[in-house]
């Protein structure tokens, strides 16, 4: 029973993880919580099931489809919503972010309506059954491409120009472009990958539960955030293994303690870390200074 | 040359403090004279909901503007005065205004609780523990099923008396909300005018200079998030048995985030700024009623360009000297 759990767990956990990463980078770089993240997530999703039920194309190409329009979308939102606010107060930012929030979600209920809609079946779900766990293959599947989209990430921060200068814009704006790198550009790709996060863990949510609606970015994108402030905020790892924390926690707690406050724990456990390591549990020791 | 600007300063002073008095007999008056004029429901109904919303911003505004904290878990505390106040009324005594007080005292203790993390947690983690703190207690309201009667919400919460004589009208309603707006909000001006309001002050500006200066942040941080909480649990009291029912749908995170966006519309930390902008955006969606399913998204867009085109706000403070805030400033943009 609490192995089962623990594969339920680290599915969701996963997912948490890829939409947690979208927040975190446009933390690490901006110092700004992008509260219309989740909603990227549902745009996502929508633009898959668009693809696949109406447009009649393959699931692949739906996929890479939809990462594309997020990715478009994600520097989009950062070109009209932050830009000119990215000095500003942080409680402009997060009015402006809820502000691209409501817009999104709007613009999805009014063109594809506001009720739940099947997504459609894109594989054959097969369950392969161990001696007390049972795994079934949309379970494999998220695991692996959410393994797949962090090794890439991990890559592209790392060791690509386009990392290293996302690293430095992080931590010194003004000083990386006075050694030539394109601030803007930089914070442009950074949202955009982000969203191309989200939109991808929109997708196997999709695939997962087999139903989409409009406003699903809601709940998840607080959940998402709430891992990343678990692991620190900004700090990549430490999301990922954030997201992953909750999920397990999340499916464990159910199990264990009661059901019906399974969406309780992930912010009572939230508010537990925070006391004892204020900036997350692997994030960086702030020092305030005069 | 010192002369002169000390006669300018205190022309200043007493032009501002006349026009406060005039805004405020002005309003007074208003007050009065409107429920007779527009005796209608709806109208009615929607200033109604107007006024609480003013209780909560200008209560919101003590943390989220005096202080510079983010709070994004309001909705909680008007939630559980709601529900502090209508159990207590429909279970225990029935008398409206024992219920408002005790949901502003109940209120009062949570926000003590709530004040606890910001010993140690500050900044935009702070605002994940309010936010978490909404979410606990929804799920707490939609869980307790014995209590709180679950997602059905409680129904018949009766309305509010005065020495036994029911208010029950919409233009009692109207005079009662209003009469409880101009009291905190009175009150709140005085009280962010005063040493307390100047320590928060403080504290946004620089915490550890504040410390530095012998002053226990701590101890106020606390009672700012107390005295925030309480306020909004008395508007939930109100709001409870003026609606008559409650359910817990009605005190979410987005709740607690749209009326931190209403003062930041307004302009943070002002009280006239906190009463535009809760004016403007709680109006907005009712204005843009003819235009039906369009009118989130209209919403939407206008938070955006609003905040984009005026980032501080309609009316943002202006006690501050502009030397400190410039400085304040270059540091927020370093």
């Amino acid at each position: 029973m609490i192995v089962q759990q623990l594969v339920n767990g680290l599915t969701i956990g996963s997912i948490y993880a890829m939409v947690a990463l979208g927040y975190t980078l446009a933390y690490g770089i901006l110092g700004l919580i992008n509260f219309a993240h989740g909603d990227v997530y549902m745009v996502g999703a929508f633009v898959a099931y668009f693809c696949i039920t109406v447009l009649d194309l393959n699931v692949i190409v739906s996929f890479i489809i939809s990462l594309v329009i997020s990715g478009i979308l994600g520097a989009l939102i950062e070109f009209t919503a932050f830009r000119s606010i990215r000095t500003g107060s942080r409680s402009s930012q997060l009015i402006s972010a809820i502000g691209v929030s409501i817009i999104l979600q709007n613009a999805v209920m009014l063109t594809m309506g506001s009720d739940t809609k099947p997504f459609p079946k894109v594989m054959n779900t097969s369950v392969y059954e161990f001696t007390n766990i049972t795994i079934s293959s949309t379970q494999i599947l998220i695991m692996i491409v959410a393994l797949i989209f962090m090794i890439m990430l991990y890559f592209l921060i790392y060791k690509t120009r386009v990392g290293i200068s996302m690293r430095s814009t992080a931590q010194d704006a003004a000083m990386s472009s006075l050694m030539g790198i394109n601030v803007n550009k930089v914070i442009s790709i950074t949202f955009s990958i982000g969203a191309v996060f989200g939109a991808a863990a929109g997708i196997l949510v999709g695939i997962y539960y087999n139903s989409i609606v409009f406003n699903m970015g809601s709940s998840m994108g607080l959940k998402a955030f709430v891992a990343a402030v678990l692991g620190g905020i900004g700090n990549i790892p430490g999301t990922m293994l954030g997201g992953i924390v909750l999920g397990l926690a999340e499916s464990l707690g159910a199990t264990l303690i009661s059901a019906k406050y399974k969406d309780a724990f992930s912010f009572i456990i939230l508010i537990f870390v925070l006391l004892f390591k204020p900036t997350g549990l692997f994030g960086k020791k702030e020092i305030e200074k005069v | 040359m010192d002369r002169i600007k000390n006669i300018k300063q205190m022309s200043n002073k007493i032009f501002s403090r006349l026009n406060n008095n005039m805004i405020f007999a002005l309003s007074l008056f208003v007050i009065i004279i409107f429920p007779i004029i527009f005796d209608n429901s709806y109208i009615l109904h929607i200033l109604i909901l107007l006024g609480v919303y003013v209780v909560l911003g200008t209560s919101l505004n003590v943390v989220a503007g005096v202080m510079g904290e983010l709070d994004l878990g309001h909705a909680a505390f008007f939630g559980i005065g709601a529900y502090i106040s209508s159990l207590f009324v429909m279970n225990v005594f029935d008398n409206f205004w024992i219920g408002m007080i005790l949901a502003g005292f109940i209120s009062l203790i949570f926000g003590l609780l709530l004040g606890i993390p910001s010993l140690r947690i500050r900044g935009d983690y702070l605002a994940i523990v309010t936010l978490g703190f909404n979410e606990i207690i929804r799920y707490v309201l939609l869980n307790m099923q014995s209590v709180t009667n679950g997602p059905m919400g409680i129904k018949g919460i009766p309305s509010p008396t005065i020495f036994g004589y029911v208010l029950n009208t919409k233009q009692q309603m109207f005079y009662l909300i209003w009469v409880l707006v101009i009291i905190i909000v009175v009150v709140m001006n005085r009280m962010t005018n005063s040493r307390f309001g100047r320590t928060l002050v403080a504290i946004r500006e620089d915490q550890i200079a504040a410390t530095s200066l012998g002053i226990n942040t701590g101890k106020y941080e606390i009672w700012a998030f107390a005295i925030t909480a309480a306020f909004a649990g008395i508007a939930g009291s109100f709001f409870a048995h003026y609606m008559n029912f409650i359910n817990p749908n009605n005190f979410t995170t987005n709740e607690s985030i749209l009326i931190l966006c209403m003062i930041t519309v307004g302009g943070r930390g002002s009280m006239i700024g906190s009463f535009i902008g809760v004016t403007i955006l709680f109006l907005l969606p009712e204005l843009l009623r003819p235009i039906a399913d369009y009118r989130m998204l209209i919403y939407g867009i206008m938070l955006v360009v609003m905040m984009v085109f005026k980032p501080r706000g309609f009316w943002p403070e202006k006690r501050i000297p502009s030397r400190i805030t410039k400085s304040a400033e270059s540091k927020e943009a370093s």
